[in-house]
């Protein structure tokens, strides 16, 4: 387990938590920023989560798994996860390696993605059944 | 002129050349007028370069000619290789073939080997000499030119494929945040892979969240180029915008269909109106028409 300092910002905005991956992460740092990021949801009671992953030019196919991990645990907590910022060339990549981020919603950047949710938050949804 | 791969036996004549040639080149300057009208004539007979008016035509014989005569002296191919490269760029645009170019070098190099002849008909020995100092040179300006020519025409033609491939898939903003990308003509896989990448690189400058992709322009899509369009649609969603493709020709749906392509992620719309109007209402744009004509 990583116990180093926490390379990802992870940042509360109401009941949203945006979290800015900042930097490359190998696995152990992501399982770590999972870990963070999961238990944070449950400390500051946050209804989204937004991952912004701008700053990456590669995302593997572990990341993407842990994406997708991320979002199906924070759903389980009782959080909507929206992932935003996937660079063209990122997108062009997972397309061409058969990777994609199965039912979690992507918008193009940050504001997109809190317009996402601001949505949801003006329908009528239970927080664990909000995603699609 | 004495290249060190020469043969050795061409190396001697070569030497007793070339205190030739600077005769050679004093006579075919002295005759430089009679000469390229006869070159010049010799080409109209030929029915070469009639792409040209006779004053441009006048112009380029004379600079060739001069050109010409000025490598005999020389033996410096390489400010031919710019002079050809250089006459290259102005005549293909009018559309002067390869076999024109050559036809005119290889007419010239006739006609002053003609007036060599003529000039040194009484000494066959010294005629001999002459012309193996000529031959050679003139064969290299012969060769130089027509691979000049071929080169300058192939740079054309691929600056050319560049412009085409560019301008063939337009990524085009219609409205805030809607974009549309004509697709016409053959979709092969090298064209599905440049699209995409213009696409996606749209949807980020654009800020697009719903696309319309028309196809009614392709003929024909084969099964790569089917599963690239539905992971470009899969692309797209990771930037957060939903595609919408249109046109589909019912060639292109029955083989879609037949070749079991997976498309139940696509969302398709039977022509290009009808799909701008459900990115419309996607969008939350509702269209209006107004009566013009009785509020006036």
């Amino acid at each position: 387990m990583n116990t180093g300092p926490a390379l990802v910002s992870i940042l509360r905005q109401g009941d949203t938590l945006v979290a800015s991956v900042n930097t490359a992460l190998d696995d152990s740092e992501m399982l770590r920023f999972q870990t963070d990021l999961i238990r944070q949801i449950g400390e500051q009671r946050a209804r989204g989560v937004i991952i912004d992953v701008a700053a990456l030019d590669v995302l593997d196919s572990f990341g993407s798994r842990t994406l997708r991990g991320i979002a199906e645990m924070a759903r389980l907590r009782g959080a909507v996860t929206v992932v935003v910022g996937i660079q063209p060339d990122v997108a062009y990549s997972m397309m061409r390696l058969g990777m994609d981020m199965g039912t979690v919603t992507t918008a193009l950047d940050l504001e997109e993605g809190l317009e996402y949710l601001a949505r949801l938050r003006r329908r009528p949804l239970g927080g664990t059944r909000a995603g699609r | 002129m004495s290249a060190p791969s020469d043969a050795p036996q061409e190396q001697v004549l070569t030497l007793a050349g070339a205190e030739l040639l600077p005769q050679l080149v004093a006579h075919l300057r002295e005759h430089r007028a009679k000469l390229r009208d006869e070159w010049s004539a010799r080409i109209r007979e030929a029915h070469l370069l009639d792409a040209m008016t006779p004053q441009e035509m006048a112009n380029e014989t004379t600079s060739v000619y001069d050109n010409y005569v000025e490598v005999l002296e020389t033996g410096s191919v390489e400010a031919l290789q710019h002079y050809a490269r250089d006459l290259s760029e102005r005549i293909i645009p009018r559309g002067v073939e390869t076999h024109e170019v050559i036809g005119i070098v290889l007419l010239l190099r006739d006609v002053l080997a003609r007036s060599l002849f003529a000039k040194y008909q009484d000494d066959f020995a010294l005629l001999n000499e002459v012309l193996d100092a000529y031959e050679p040179a003139a064969n290299r300006i012969a060769n130089t030119v027509a691979v000049s020519f071929v080169d300058e025409r192939e740079r054309v033609i691929r600056q050319q494929q560049d412009a085409i491939r560019e301008l063939s898939t337009p990524v085009l903003p219609v409205r805030e945040r809607l974009l549309i990308l004509p697709i016409i003509g053959v979709l092969d896989s090298e064209r599905a892979k440049q699209l995409t990448e213009q696409l996606l690189g749209g949807i980020r400058t654009h800020r697009a969240k719903v696309v319309v992709m028309d196809i009614t322009g392709a003929p024909e899509i084969d099964e790569t180029v089917a599963n690239h369009l539905v992971q470009t649609v899969d692309a797209s969603r990771l930037m957060g915008a939903s595609v919408i493709i249109t046109g589909l020709s019912p060639t292109i749906a029955q083989t879609l269909v037949t070749i079991g392509v997976d498309l139940s992620k696509m969302n398709t719309i039977g022509d290009l109106q009808g799909g701008l109007e459900e990115a419309e209402r996607l969008l939350g744009y509702r269209t209006t028409r107004t009566e013009v004509a009785e509020e006036s």
